[in-house]
């Protein structure tokens, strides 16, 4: 049963993957990327990382995708179609990430790697204990590093996006 | 862990959607398109961080606390990006990536 739901979820991600960077509309794209991010919230299920997964789909699938839209439909006509690179350009793309993608599948199959067989449940209270502690292995020091890089991150959004005009010289009619 | 799922099937379906990003970083001409390829290629480090996690060193959480970064820093930057992208629309009409030259406030 977790095989096939695994084996769906692979492909829902590596077909929208593809149709999410091949796509000619902006919007639609954008809604590949999401089902994408859904689906590997999936995978965060299946290896039962509930907290990851509940991440993933607020932070991923509700955050970073509204804001892409937001940003779609303030820069773009929705029926506008983009402009794609050169077809030689695509094509030594492709070549040249399906060599790469060759050198990472030799790595990893080459690579005997130990798998330990344990059924480890892990709830949400490990994870904010080991986040929030000061001991060994504790986490304190980059959770706080983080909230203070959110907090910038936010001021600078709004600085830059509140932004005034270039110059006034941009402004003059042509 | 999965049942039934090897290290080495989830480890495939993340490296393509990585090549898949890299593909669409180079060939898209498009800030949104390339901002959007950024986020899959960050997806599947963190579903290769949670995985290796999850099979190899199920006792500890470490991978799972950097994925937790990872998602972090990623909001943080799509915020940022999707905030320059906005300001250079208002002022060169445009988010093509050709049409960029200049990054002066």
């Amino acid at each position: 049963m977790e095989r096939i739901i695994f084996y769906c979820l692979g492909a829902v991600i590596i077909a929208f993957g593809i149709a999410s960077v091949t796509s000619r509309k902006m919007l639609r794209s954008v809604i590949y990327l999401s089902f994408v991010l859904v689906s590997i919230a999936g995978i965060f299920f299946l290896i039962d990382y509930n907290f990851l997964a509940a991440i993933q789909l607020t932070v991923y699938a509700g955050g970073i995708v509204v804001l892409i839209i937001f940003s779609v439909l303030l820069v773009h006509h929705i029926e506008m179609e983009l402009e794609m690179a050169k077809a030689t350009k695509k094509i030594v793309t492709a070549i040249a990430c399906l060599i790469g993608l060759g050198v990472f599948l030799t790595a990893i199959y080459s690579y005997d790697f130990n798998v330990i067989n344990m059924a480890l449940t892990t709830t949400t209270a490990d994870i904010g204990t080991g986040l929030l502690s000061y001991e060994a292995g504790g986490f304190i020091l980059p959770f706080e590093l983080i909230s203070v890089l959110l907090l910038a991150a936010m001021i600078g959004a709004i600085v830059i996006a509140k932004g005034k005009k270039l110059t006034e010289k941009d402004n003059q009619p042509q | 862990m999965i049942t039934g799922i090897s290290i080495y099937e989830i480890l495939t379906v993340t490296s393509i959607l990585f090549f898949i990003g890299v593909y669409g970083f180079i060939t898209r001409t498009n800030l949104i398109s390339i901002l959007i390829s950024v986020e899959l290629i960050l997806n599947a480090s963190v579903v290769n961080f949670v995985i290796i996690n999850k099979y190899l060193f199920p006792e500890v959480l470490q991978g799972v606390y950097f994925s937790i970064f990872i998602i972090a820093v990623a909001a943080a930057e799509t915020a940022l990006a999707v905030s320059i992208i906005i300001n250079l629309y208002r002022q060169i009409s445009s988010v093509e990536v050709k049409d960029i030259e200049t990054m002066k406030y």
